[in-house]
């Protein structure tokens, strides 16, 4: 607490975007004017480490308001937290989106990753190189940069790009996509983005349940949404009781829809079993897998239905306190999200004696900064904490110890949102859908080479193939060179790979994953080479740096990709395929979360098993 | 725990990790020190109080325990002597009087005195703040009342902790480094003691009578009565209150013997100076730390040429007195100690070894030592004489505040220093800045006085010229020094020898200063 940076004193404007979310400092001991009582008495100490989560919104606000984060201004908001200015600044560095050096009030991120480049993203970029400048540097007038950004979940109207404006009174955010040179310029030189239209798309032949309301209710009016059957579900809940729910979840087998793949009625099971309290709720909508935006359509469009959700799942397993956290390149998302939270509770649907049931939950909404690894459910709760979203080790499993320590409950979006069908319908109609072991629906985020990119609702089991076809298939002439299925995390399948089942028994008999649901279709078009090495970038800049395995192999493999993709003698390039593979199984073995566990297996799975590279030269 | 007089943060910076520990696993920290520290920081509540008014609350805080019917009476009937004096004492310590005396809110003062007497488990915890006052043992008198009014001594996770300043300081007093004791506080002035030891020394002669401390040497220096020293690894040339004078007494003494590592300021006044292998690296022996715990200390390097270990040096100095000591190993010596020191006679060299250190008492070699002490004051009957309170009055800094001397000055250490320097000074550190007078920015802009200024300060005994940094953790009319660097600020010129006649420390806590602009002369 005594060590001091070497910042000046915090601006006006600091001062006012801190105070802003905290309130006034109470006491020169809190970093405000002196008052007699200061002379002789402070409180602090625990008080104080308990407002700790609190850095991460400071840190939001100062970025907001202020365009970047001072040394002066992280002292102050020190002060006000009681957090040692040497931990907040680690904090402060480990998020992308807090920029630490001056950057100009006006910030375009143009996003280079997997599916935008399938739709011209390095075209664009270099067009704003040539135009503008190189990324990173400011314009003539210093008011503007563009920066190049790892996926923004925008991947089905791709490319794409996310504004940002801070100021004190006008921060402002928006997207631009598709993004054009001419578009993405306009901003820089000081326009504004017109107003997206929001339409998602899921032209899915019937079988739509988790997006039956996404685009048809209005996302900004409870009643629209109760019009369409809403809050149905919460009700047959308290109807339910707690034992009631479980069981229907646990009956309709439903597993978790964020990569992993558990039960989630054991989880919910365990949660509300566990001794420890209080037990907390949170909602994983972090979702930064390249490729993924199913969690955003679902926000953006039914915010309710996941506020609905979540309130089952924490009245069910007695958790009193939920958390939200989302994504900082969500801002539709978020605002939605948000509304939908102040009309539930304007309407009794949160805070106090929730539907009659005599429970009380609420929801705070969190903000991601731009930090991959917050998608990691024990990265996400130190993220929420306050600090620096490092994994932690396992166990104690989130169930037992989770978020403040205490028995969590975390679950992703479409996990949540499934369970409002299972308990308006019955877990034996929704595990009639699908196939046996991967019960229900999925939504799968179609992207890249095909005709109409967009979220896709279907039921387990359903091919790659067909899945790809309802997506309007390939471009006239053009054939497949792979699918990217799971995202960065997943790996890459080929054209005599089309049949497989969409199930997670299925994709597990090949080797594959379905991981968080996207599917990159790549054809004959694509820079594979390019691709392979933007993914070993994205480990790179993305590894949090705690295990030496994930942290190192992560650089080693992106120089060894760089090595095999350039070298022309065989033999060289055998060594280096090997070398490889022994990151591969080193990271596979020795990290403690499943970034660095699944770090190498798209490039595995492209240079080793489907010799996609290997094969070309 | 209640940090009282304390900046562990900085002065007890590995207790302090420990305790962090404690704080982290929900343990309730409350500092109670002029400044608000870096330890300060940490606490839950901080009671800011004057310098030099820790009786006056401590009897307050006692006054509401007993009030609110706190006072755990059940062990002060049959545990403690002399509660009903004690009782009459605090009950004029009403809070309005503690307000008016430390500055403290009255309600801060009850909500801290409650909250202690209501923990299951409780420690008081001080340093220098308590006792480097002219009636520091009266201070620390007071502390122990709290604890024994509450129950709170004799119990895992109580007690009352004076924490050490060095490994081994603790170690210094266990081993007869103070007036009237020999090893194990063993009274010299018990005959049956005196025997044993004379008989175990050969028959030696030695004194039955209490010998100086320290400030009661400076004073016989003073009178001419004694008339040579030999200074075992102190630098009591800036180290001690009133520095002018110090020089000045040890000048003038017939012969002065120092012996130490380095070559201090004391040293340069030195008839003869023996140069003295490190006890911590070069030396085999014991220390013993804040918990009583004594430790094994190895010797991993060689002295340099020319230093050689402490037990050598008193060995060859007693050979030429007359006296043949043979060659004694570190741990010959230390089983001499066991042989005549019933707290130690259980802790041979193996068993430190084999414990990671024992705390004493350790009587015999299958005793496991002391984990905390006096519990036998819950034992049925109570083993031993019960515990006394003791009745003590506030009695305010010796130097007093007055228009001319109006800003009270209290000295203390920094983290990345030591005491006089002697051991730090030649490292550098990337925290430390020149030494300087801390002083609240509001008192700068009152005397017009910009941060970084030289100025003078001055006390009724001397004064300094030194550069002024402001210090947003200081209230007006507080000042701060170290005594760190006593060659580029005397501190000790300012402080005020005014001595604890029981303990002998003197009171470098309070002097009363005034700053002023230095001047320049006009040109006539």
């Amino acid at each position: 607490v005594d060590i001091r940076t070497t910042g000046g004193p915090p601006t006006a404007e600091e001062i006012a975007a801190v105070d802003g979310f905290l309130g006034p400092a109470e006491s020169l001991w809190e970093g405000g004017a002196r008052v007699a009582r200061d002379d002789h008495l402070a409180y602090g100490g625990r008080a104080s480490r308990e407002r700790r989560h609190l850095l991460l919104p400071v840190l939001h606000a100062l970025q907001d308001h202020v365009g970047w984060v001072s040394r002066g201004a992280l002292e102050y908001a020190c002060r006000r937290l009681a957090i040692p200015p040497a931990d907040a600044y680690g904090v402060a560095s480990f998020y992308a989106r807090f920029a630490l050096e001056p950057r100009p009030p006006l910030a375009v991120h143009v996003c280079d990753d997997i599916a935008c480049k399938c739709s011209g993203a390095d075209a664009l970029c270099a067009a704003l190189e040539t135009g503008f400048g190189p990324a990173g540097t400011p314009g003539a007038d210093g008011a503007a940069a563009w920066y190049r950004s790892p996926c923004l979940g925008l991947c089905d109207r791709a490319p794409a790009a996310l504004v940002e404006r801070a100021g004190a009174s006008d921060h402002a955010e928006a997207r631009i996509a598709p993004a054009t040179h001419a578009s993405v310029n306009q901003v820089l030189l000081g326009g504004w983005p017109a107003n997206e239209a929001f339409a998602p798309r899921h032209d899915a032949g019937g079988t739509v349940r988790l997006l039956r309301r996404a685009g048809v209710v209005d996302p900004e009016s409870i009643d629209s949404y109760r019009k369409a059957g809403g809050y149905a579900a919460l009700r047959r809940a308290v109807e339910l009781g707690p034992d009631g729910v479980i069981r229907e979840v646990t009956e309709a087998k439903l597993l978790g829809r964020g990569g992993a793949a558990f039960p989630t009625g054991r989880k919910w099971d365990a949660v509300s079993k566990a001794p420890a309290r209080p037990h907390h709720l949170v909602c994983n909508a972090d979702e930064s897998e390249p490729g993924t935006f199913k969690d955003r359509v679902l926000m953006e469009g039914d915010p309710f239905a996941v506020v609905e959700a979540m309130t089952i799942a924490a009245i069910t397993t007695g958790c009193e306190q939920g958390y939200l956290y989302v994504r900082g390149e969500y801002p539709l998302a978020r605002h939605r999200i948000e509304h939908a939270i102040a009309e539930a509770r304007t309407h009794g649907f949160l805070g106090e004696d929730i539907e009659g049931s005599g429970l009380r939950f609420d929801i705070e909404v969190r903000r991601g900064a731009g930090a991959y690894i917050c998608g990691e459910e024990t990265a996400l709760f130190n993220s929420i904490e306050g600090k620096r979203g490092e994994p932690r080790n396992k166990p104690p499993f989130p169930v037992q110890a989770g978020l403040f320590g205490k028995p969590t409950l975390v679950n992703n979006v479409e996990t949540l949102v499934n369970v409002l069908d299972i308990l308006n319908e019955g877990s034996a109609a929704f595990a009639a859908l699908g196939t046996a072991d991967s019960t229900g629906t999925r939504l799968f985020c179609l992207s890249g080479h095909v005709r109409t990119p967009g979220l896709y609702e279907v039921p387990m089991g359903t091919t790659l193939r067909a899945l790809i076809d309802m997506a309007g298939g390939l471009r006239e002439g053009r054939t497949l060179c792979a699918v990217l299925l799971g995202g960065a995390a997943g790996s890459f399948v080929t054209e005599s790979q089309l049949d497989v089942p969409l199930s997670f028994e299925g994709t597990r008999a090949i080797g594959a994953t379905l991981g968080s649901g996207a599917v990159i279709v790549l054809d004959d078009t694509a820079e594979l080479e390019q691709v392979l090495l933007r993914i070993a970038r994205f480990f790179r800049d993305e590894s949090c740096g705690q295990c030496v395995p994930c942290r190192v192999g992560t650089v080693r493999q992106e120089e060894a990709l760089k090595r095999i993709l350039g070298e022309r003698d065989e033999s060289l390039r055998e060594s280096d395929v090997a070398l490889l593979g022994d990151i591969a199984q080193a990271m596979r073995d020795a990290s403690i979360c499943g970034l660095g566990q699944t770090a190498a297996n798209a490039i595995g799975s492209a240079v080793i098993q489907l010799k996609l590279v290997g094969g070309r030269s | 725990v209640i940090l009282w007089g304390s900046n562990a943060r900085e002065t007890h910076p590995i207790f302090f990790h420990h305790l962090l520990r404690g704080v982290r696993n929900g343990a309730r920290l409350i500092a109670i020190d002029p400044r608000r520290t870096g330890s300060a920081e940490w606490a839950d509540v901080w009671l800011g109080l004057d310098v030099g008014s820790d009786i006056s609350l401590a009897n307050a805080m006692a006054r509401e325990i007993i009030h609110a019917g706190l006072a755990n009476e059940e062990f002060i009937k049959r545990a403690t002597i002399g509660y009903e004096d004690f009782a009459r004492c605090v009950e004029a310590y009403p809070l309005e009087r503690a307000e008016r005396e430390t500055g403290v809110p009255a309600a801060a003062i009850k909500d801290v005195a409650l909250a202690y007497a209501r923990a299951d488990r409780g420690m008081i915890c001080w340093t220098l703040g308590i006792t480097e006052h002219h009636n520091a043992t009266d201070n620390v008198l007071a502390l122990i009342n709290l604890a024994l009014l509450t129950g709170k001594v004799g119990r895992y996770g109580c007690g009352l902790n004076p924490l050490r300043g060095q490994n081994n300081v603790q170690g210094g007093g266990d081993m007869g480094a103070i007036p009237a004791r020999l090893p194990g506080f063993q009274d010299l002035q018990d005959p049956s003691v005196h025997a044993k030891f004379s008989t175990a020394w050969g028959g030696a002669t030695f004194p039955a009578t209490k010998g100086y401390h320290l400030s009661e040497m400076f004073e016989a220096m003073d009178h001419g009565e004694l008339r040579a020293a030999y200074i075992v690894g102190e630098n009591p040339a800036r180290s001690e209150a009133d520095q002018t004078r110090a020089v000045r007494l040890l000048s003038g003494l017939d012969h002065l013997v120092v012996q130490d590592i380095f070559l201090t300021q004391t040293a340069e006044l030195a008839h003869v100076v023996l140069p003295a292998a490190a006890g911590w690296a070069e030396s085999e022996g014991t220390v013993t730390n804040s918990e009583r715990r004594v430790q094994r200390v190895r010797r991993a390097l060689d002295p340099p040429e020319g230093a050689r270990d402490d037990i050598d040096l008193i060995v060859e100095i007693a050979r030429r007195l007359g006296s043949n000591f043979g060659h004694p190993t570190a741990e010959q010596v230390w089983d001499e100690c066991r042989s005549l020191s019933p707290m130690h006679a259980g802790m041979a060299y193996h068993r430190l070894d084999e414990l990671g250190g024992i705390q004493w008492p350790c009587y015999d070699e299958n005793d496991p030592g002391t984990e905390f002490l006096h519990a036998r004051l819950w034992e049925e009957p109570i083993g031993g004489p019960p515990a006394p309170f003791h009745a003590v009055e506030h009695d305010p800094p010796v130097d007093l505040l007055t228009d001319e001397f109006p800003i009270r000055l209290t000295t203390g250490r920094r983290l990345d220093s030591f005491n006089t320097g002697v051991q730090t000074g030649g490292y550098t550190s990337p925290l430390r800045t020149r030494e300087a007078i801390l002083i609240s920015p509001a008192d700068g802009v009152r005397l017009g006085i910009a941060d970084g200024e030289r100025i003078r300060a001055s006390s009724r005994r001397g004064s300094v010229e030194v550069p002024v940094r402001f210090d947003a953790s200081l209230r007006p009319g507080l000042a701060f020094m170290t005594l760190h660097f006593p060659d580029q600020v005397a501190t000790n010129i300012l402080t005020i020898d005014a001595t604890d006649p029981k303990s002998g420390t003197a009171e470098f806590k309070a002097s009363a200063i005034r700053i002023d602009k230095l001047v320049t002369a006009p040109v006539s």
